[in-house]
């Protein structure tokens, strides 16, 4: 009777248990999604930046035109003259999530625009991320540390600085197959089936085609699968998790378009096919370890050994010899440049001027995972205490994770969901001792009969927390000998939190002998407990604080607070506006790469170059001309048929992203490709300055000219407020080009080539007309405008 | 050098007792992983002959052979009953696990040999 009741007293708790962390699961999600809505409810429903414009317009050409001429689209209103491979360079995973979802939503018939759709998505995504994170951390350690963990990724800040509501980029989904393959492979693992293989080479694939970082997985988990076996943890299941993988993963990845036959051909998927290869042989020296006796074994060993040397000293020979024959050794630039730090700024410029790959400072760690930073190392522990195939993964990704964080700043978002799983392990093994604890003293000091300790903790009827409810349930009797090890990990964690260190604990003891538990003293798990939950309370905070703060300028709409109210700059959209309405369809544009994208989503205008930065030689083409002189930079921008020149300038309202801070980067792609450009020309005693001391190269490029062409007429001086000096050259005309729109806050200003004159009278006029300088301005003056 | 050769000999014939001792299904199983790496490698010299040139159905091709002596092996694992950590899966289901699979394989077979 006794024990049909507490039977059904626990399985009512199981029941109870199961709906409340459904319950907080959803919560969970909810809270994902909305903290990423600041920047809709402070702006607008508006995409940011410059990547998600260009995938905003890839997916209304889906959404337009289908998928079959989506796969065959060949673009030619960018990169003019070259043109773009759509189908064949994007990675179509984003693109086809978005425009599944708009398709499902419209023929239900719920009317959301694809820019609804594509502003969204970022954030219902990273509600499922969330839930995969619980996944993930219920397959590695339970389910309490699952749902604490969920909780935590759905607001860590770096993961929301890429996923907020507009931030239409790759990472919106990738993060979430990222955690759903390795919650698949670690599921995998644990129960040896087949059936989850081949749902994690699916999830896989989802992510080969979701972003360019799946070469990440396909190195990570190879490692783990080595770590495994020198461990001494090979077992049938870690062969079922991996080989199937390999195979379905590299067919499935060379699908893809524009993975194709780098699946099998780079260096990035090497290390893949090396351990297929050990793993088989690991294998196979189990088997012949299992059908033979000891001794024969031996013999074995040595035969294979002597022989095995020799073919594969050969073997390796060749393979060296192979790869080093490649310049690059078989990487990508970018992949190298993650092992090779240097390896970018030395070689290819374009790479390293991306603010994104910079390694990152110290304080973004703390603004980026705030609290994390100190969980994780507690968390570490905790999977050593037991150590299992998923914990060791799990630590195996926090490690490589950390390094490749410190290599590029943009990477820090992959490190976001190891960290979380970590500091959520670490937080619900700290709440199971210390309620432990508490549960245990509350107990005695109710019965307070007998100085026996009760054989079942989780047996007390005094009601609890009940995040770590399903901790309390699974810390029986079992787990004795944890508990040991489980009060050291709590010291640790209590003298990494700087509270009181307990002194007043019982000793540890062998396995089974004693039945007197292992807990803390009451005040000193009260007090513990209220201090996890302020950490907590700050964490969430600091969360709030960056996602409504730091995280969600749409920076194409800027704002500033003055004391006359907020002053809104939209001057971005003005001038795209301007272009699509006054200029003729076929009209080309020229910028500098950073708008390539937005001009043609918006302004529906060919470009030149754009962010894909896929062609060097192009980018410099550009640069060249921005440094050149007026008549140079013309004959440049005439060849490549272009009408109209865009430049970013902020002196006017001080925005410091305009092109003039943007110019050394254009001297020196320029400079790579052509030598006739040298950046010591632009630099006066090595300093860049465009005020009266510039160089004289400076002061007559193109870019000085068209950036401050009449700036001199807003204050009378030319204070230039991003560079707080008066600039070198303040009146002078432009020859070659006219202005013909400038923005509200001449932020963008947009110039017109002028046409060629048909006749050019006679020698001796020619020389005469080069020294004249003339401007054409919309006033209508009658001057000799040789260019006319 | 004798004693080698008499190690070498001692050890082949070991195995081949040993190996005779294992039920016939998984006999029947090893025969087909031993079919299908044999197709493996037959493909491969063939290609060594004729050149590579449609290099999606080369690497389908081979890379289905591949997969299903891998699924194979799979399929051995957990239908061995000396494997203790599979004794209370059934062997239907790793059964209907091993052709889902497979069915999988040759579907994105199909689709990329061209």
């Amino acid at each position: 009777m006794a024990t049909s009741k507490v039977e059904g007293s626990s399985s009512l708790r199981h029941a109870f248990g199961g709906v409340l962390s459904v319950f907080i699961l959803l919560l969970i999600g909810v809270v994902a999604f909305s903290i990423r809505l600041f920047s809709v409810i402070k702006y607008e429903s508006v995409i940011h930046e410059f990547d998600p414009y260009f995938n905003y317009r890839v997916t209304q050409f889906l959404s337009k035109n289908g998928i079959y001429d989506f796969w065959n689209w060949f673009d030619d209103r960018t990169w003019y003259p070259l043109g773009r491979v759509i189908g064949g360079t994007v990675y179509p995973g984003l693109t086809l999530t978005a425009g599944t979802m708009w398709k499902l939503a419209n023929s239900l018939n719920i009317p959301l625009s694809v820019e609804t759709v594509c502003v969204f998505t970022a954030p219902i995504f990273s509600a499922f991320a969330a839930w995969a994170t619980y996944l993930l951390t219920k397959e590695v350690k339970g389910p309490g540390a699952g749902i604490t963990a969920a909780a935590i990724l759905a607001m860590v800040p770096s993961y929301i600085s890429r996923s907020v509501a507009g931030s239409y980029d790759n990472e919106a989904v990738a993060i979430f197959a990222l955690i759903f393959t390795f919650y698949l492979y670690i599921k995998t693992l644990n129960t040896g089936s087949l059936f989850y293989a081949t749902l994690n080479s699916f999830a896989y694939f989802y992510m080969v085609c979701s972003w360019g970082g799946y070469t990440f997985i396909i190195n990570l988990i190879p490692m783990h699968v080595l770590l495994c076996i020198v461990t001494g943890r090979y077992s049938s299941r870690l062969y079922i998790a991996y080989a199937p993988l390999v195979v379905l993963g590299t067919l499935l990845a060379a699908l893809v378009p524009v993975v194709g036959f780098n699946a099998v051909m780079t260096s990035e998927h090497f290390g893949s096919f090396l351990v297929f290869i050990i793993i088989h042989v690991v294998a196979l020296v189990y088997y012949i370890k299992g059908i033979l006796t000891p001794r024969l074994f031996k013999v074995a060993t040595t035969l294979v050994l002597t022989v095995g040397i020799a073919v594969c000293a050969v073997v390796v020979a060749i393979l060296v010899a192979l790869v080093a024959s490649s310049p690059t050794k078989g990487w990508s630039g970018r992949s190298l440049s993650l092992l090779d730090p240097t390896y970018a700024s030395k070689y290819i410029p374009i790479i390293a001027s991306v603010s994104e790959h910079q390694p990152p400072t110290w304080p973004s760690y703390f603004m980026d995972i705030n609290v994390l930073a100190f969980l994780v190392p507690a968390g570490i522990v905790a999977c050593f205490l037991p150590l299992s195939d998923a914990s060791s993964f799990a630590v195996l990704y926090l490690v490589t994770s950390v390094y490749f964080s410190g290599v590029m700043v943009r990477l820090m978002l992959v490190l976001a969901p190891a960290a979380c799983i970590m500091s959520g392990i670490a937080l619900s093994e700290a709440f199971g001792v210390l309620t432990r604890s508490m549960k245990f003293h509350i107990t005695k000091y109710f019965e307070c009969s007998h100085t026996e300790a009760p054989a079942k903790l989780g047996e007390s009827t005094s009601t609890e927390s009940s995040a770590p409810l399903e901790n309390m349930t699974k810390s029986d009797t079992t787990e004795k000998p944890e508990v040991a090890r489980k009060e050291k990990v709590a010291r640790r964690k209590q003298k990494k939190e700087k509270e009181l260190t307990e002194n007043a604990h019982v000793k540890p003891v062998s396995a089974k002998k004693e039945k007197r538990p292992l807990v803390l003293p009451l005040e000193a798990s009260i007090v513990s407990v209220f201090l996890l939950i302020v950490l907590g309370g700050l964490y969430v905070l600091h969360c709030v604080w960056a996602a409504a703060e730091a995280y969600s300028a749409p920076s194409i709409v800027l704002t500033s607070h003055s004391h006359d109210g907020l002053h809104v700059f939209d001057d971005f959209r003005e001038a795209y506006a301007w272009l699509r309405h006054n200029t003729e369809v076929d009209d080309k544009v020229a910028s500098w790469w950073d708008y390539g994208y937005q001009t043609t989503a918006m302004a529906n205008r060919t470009v030149i170059v754009d962010n894909n930065t896929w062609n060097n030689t192009h980018i410099a083409t550009v640069g060249t001309a921005m440094s050149s002189p007026e008549k140079a930079a013309w004959e440049i921008f005439n060849s490549l048929d272009v009408k109209y020149v865009l430049v970013v300038f902020g002196g006017l309202v001080g925005y410091p992203s305009d092109d003039i801070n943007k110019f050394l980067w254009m001297v020196r792609i320029g400079g790579g490709v052509f030598p006739h450009i040298k950046e010591a020309d632009y630099l006066k005693d090595g300093q860049y300055r465009v005020d009266a001391q510039a160089t004289h190269t400076m002061l007559n490029c193109l870019m000085y000219k068209l950036s401050y062409y009449r700036f001199v007429e807003t204050d009378g001086k030319g204070f230039d407020r991003v560079r707080r000096y008066e600039i070198g050259k303040k009146h002078f005309k432009l020859t070659h080009f006219e202005e013909v729109f400038t923005t509200h806050h001449w932020m963008v200003r947009i110039y017109k080539l002028k046409p060629q004159k048909n006749r050019i009278r006679g020698k001796s006029r020619k020389s005469k007309l080069g020294s004249k300088s003339t401007s054409s301005k919309s006033g209508g003056m009658t001057h000799k405008n040789p260019w006319n | 050098m004798a004693k080698g050769t008499n190690d070498a000999k001692l050890l082949i014939q070991s195995l081949r007792k040993a190996y005779a001792a294992t039920p016939t299904s998984l006999k029947i199983i090893d025969l087909y992983v031993v079919y299908a790496v044999a197709t493996a490698l037959i493909q491969v010299a063939y290609m060594a002959m004729v050149g590579s040139f449609p290099f999606n159905s080369f690497l389908s091709g081979v890379l289905s052979c591949v997969g299903t002596a891998v699924l194979a092996v799979c399929l051995r694992i957990q239908v061995n009953k000396d494997n203790k950590e599979f004794k209370d899966l059934p062997p239907e289901r790793a059964f209907a696990d091993f052709v889902l699979c497979n069915l999988v394989l040759h579907l994105v077979i199909m689709n990329f040999l061209g």
